[in-house]
């Protein structure tokens, strides 16, 4: 079973002569449980590749499917659902000031019909043990370093049981030890739960932990590699 | 690291994904969530906060005090209306308002008495003349209304059968004890017994009093018999009356007698009934004067600033936290739902400056009051008219605050 199966994708911004074409024909498949880093220069289209699969923005030209849902022709209210079932981790946490941290997760929950506000918070609190936040639940994010607020991030885009987690340059905030630290505890727990993750990054520090690696030029993907 | 083994839902996500035709996002948290999220937005900075609630408290008080002093206007302006005991009433055509009243022939009160429903009519003359406060030997100018004591016209606060009989004498005159300070310490004068002044340069004994009280067209009052008032309103022709007052024999219909009587007379004097006479007056301050006009438009300053105050709080709310707003969208949140936050924050806002506000009109109305010598009165209408024009304030600043979240994209998180 593929998390992601991608064929003949295009993507263009812009139109009439003006419009710029950011992604050529794109083919990519990345089987579930798998943890796929993606690299290139910037402008190469990673982060449009990205949003695409993330459901963030509409498909023009092609197929992508992601977690069985053809993306292709959906509706608003069908990629909003997809989202529901997507981690994401972003380059800036993005975290919620005014809720500490366990609450920042459980609004990953929140949407859950299923569980009430002692479940939720229970779950949430779990998973910031799992990130090895323990003794930092009711911190808020302005009292946490960034490596902590990244963990926290982590443990947001898990906590609902994501069947695919999507992570943009996450260890750009972050310095090097740290960076791979968080990296790798994610990949810990991914792999651990039968995730899959797709990482858009820079840094070369961290392709260890991968185990695929693809890199994007032009658009296009060009070294598709085994790590 | 197996901490959340137990909780882990059996089924892969992979292995029951839907069809994309079938999958739809579950209902979104109601209104509990999103009014929590907003209460906690806006505790977390308290100095935000205050200022976006001294809007709300501004606006609140803005508007209870123009709403309290145009009410307070009509209420008073009316007071002399509400009370005249008769069942029809005439006055001049070019009328515009009874204390600047245009006076008319007596002689269509006598043409009225030929309808077989009338039983009785009676004038009233009615002028501003000026009262020399015993004390201060200062002038102020006061209403002074001419009655015939016998037909117990007016109903005003304390005016029993011994006040009428005292009036009855020559250059007596009834005062009222709710005016202003200003025209001398009657009740203590009267205490003693009764007491001479001066209105309008010609002596006159105080020999009771009445309470009517201040209004916008006087600030006090004081009632004469008919001899009494030709005597000291030097000048006016008793032929001339300002308002003829109509009682109907019991069982008249006074619909059709006023419309009898809008036949039978010439067409320089109006017929109203008790209800029209007091409208006739309302609409003076309302639309002739204008200070309704006045009054209504310091309601809608009140809200338009309290809404631009509201409203610039929210919209640099939503600016501040465009981040976090996107990050919720890229998790499934919905533009709904976000909506629902902003909306709570508002309405957040409205109830919570309307409680200050509203305790701060309390206090301005008792100042209010003992300034001006004419009551302000929050009735819980009143209170509750103005909550609501808070809280249509508040999500009017808040719909157009909603706008900004459009700009909240998800993908651009991925930048």
């Amino acid at each position: 079973m593929n998390a992601v199966e991608i064929r003949g994708l295009s993507h263009r911004y812009g139109a009439g002569p003006t419009a710029l074409t950011v992604l050529h024909d794109l083919d990519l498949t990345i089987p579930a449980g798998e943890v796929v880093l993606l690299t290139g220069p910037s402008g190469s289209g990673k982060t449009t590749l990205l949003t695409l699969i993330g459901a963030l923005r509409a498909v023009q030209t092609g197929s992508c499917r992601v977690l069985g849902i053809e993306l292709s022709n959906a509706d608003e209210r069908t990629r909003v659902a997809l989202r529901r079932r997507i981690g994401f981790i972003f380059q800036h946490h993005n975290l919620l000031g005014f809720l500490s941290a366990r609450e920042n997760v459980a609004m990953a929950l929140e949407l859950d019909p299923d569980l009430d506000e002692a479940e939720r918070l229970a779950r949430a609190e779990a998973m910031l043990h799992a990130v090895g936040l323990a003794d930092k639940v009711d911190a808020y994010p302005a009292l946490l370093s960034g490596g902590q607020r990244q963990r926290v991030a982590i443990a947001r885009a898990l906590v609902h049981e994501p069947g695919l987690i999507l992570a943009d340059e996450p260890t750009a905030a972050l310095d090097s030890k740290t960076g791979h630290e968080t990296m790798a505890l994610l990949q810990h727990l991914a792999k651990e739960r039968g995730r899959t993750v797709f990482i858009v990054t820079h840094d070369p520090r961290i392709h260890d932990i991968a185990d695929r690696i693809v890199a994007m030029e032009d658009g296009q993907l060009v070294q598709p590699a085994t790590h | 690291m197996n901490e959340l083994a137990p909780l882990a839902r059996a089924s892969p996500v992979l292995a029951t994904a839907p069809a994309a035709a079938a999958i739809q996002p579950p209902p979104a948290p109601g209104l509990r969530l999103p009014f929590r999220l907003a209460w906690r937005q806006l505790r977390h900075e308290p100095a935000r906060l205050a200022a976006a609630l001294s809007g709300v408290v501004f606006a609140t008080l803005l508007i209870f005090m123009q709403i309290g002093f145009k009410n307070a206007l009509f209420d008073s302006a009316v007071l002399v209306q509400n009370s005249l005991r008769a069942d029809l009433f005439l006055m001049h055509r070019t009328t515009e308002a009874l204390w600047r009243s245009a006076s008319f022939p007596r002689a269509r009160l006598a043409q009225a008495l030929a309808l077989p429903e009338v039983e009785r009519v009676t004038p009233l003359y009615v002028a501003n003349v000026p009262w020399r406060n015993p004390e201060t030997g200062l002038n102020r100018t006061l209403l002074l209304f001419g009655v015939d004591p016998t037909a117990r016209l007016l109903g005003f606060y304390g005016l029993d059968d011994a006040a009428w009989d005292a009036i009855t004498r020559p250059d007596t005159i009834l005062f009222d004890e709710r005016g202003k300070p200003e025209f001398g310490p009657i009740r203590s004068l009267l205490a003693q017994g009764s007491f001479f002044g001066e209105l309008n340069r010609k002596r006159v004994e105080v020999v009771g009093t009445f309470g009517l009280g201040a209004t916008f067209s006087s600030e006090s009052n004081a009632i004469a018999s008919e001899t009494t008032f030709w005597r000291i309103a030097s000048g006016r022709n008793p032929a001339q009356v300002d308002v003829g007052a109509i009682m109907l024999k019991p069982g008249a219909d006074v619909a059709a007698t006023k419309r009898a009587l809008q036949a039978l007379l010439p067409d320089d004097v109006m017929v109203f009934t008790r209800a029209e006479i007091a409208q006739f007056e309302r609409d003076y301050w309302a639309k002739v004067a204008p200070i309704g006009f006045i009054f209504g438009l310091g309601v809608a300053i009140g809200l338009v600033v309290g809404c631009v105050i509201v409203y610039q709080i929210l919209f640099s709310d939503i600016s501040r936290h465009l981040g976090e707003y996107a990050t919720l969208k890229a998790m499934g949140y919905t533009n709904g739902y976000l909506a629902r936050v902003v909306m709570s924050a508002a309405l957040i806002l409205a109830a919570l400056g309307f409680i200050p506000g509203l305790v701060l009109s309390l206090g301005l109305y008792e100042i209010a009051t003992a300034q001006i010598f004419i009551p302000l009165h929050m009735t819980i209408p009143r209170a509750s008219f103005v909550f609501g024009l808070i809280f249509v304030m508040c999500v009017v600043s808040g719909l157009i605050a909603i706008r900004k979240l459009r700009d909240a994209d998800p993908a651009d998180m991925f930048r």
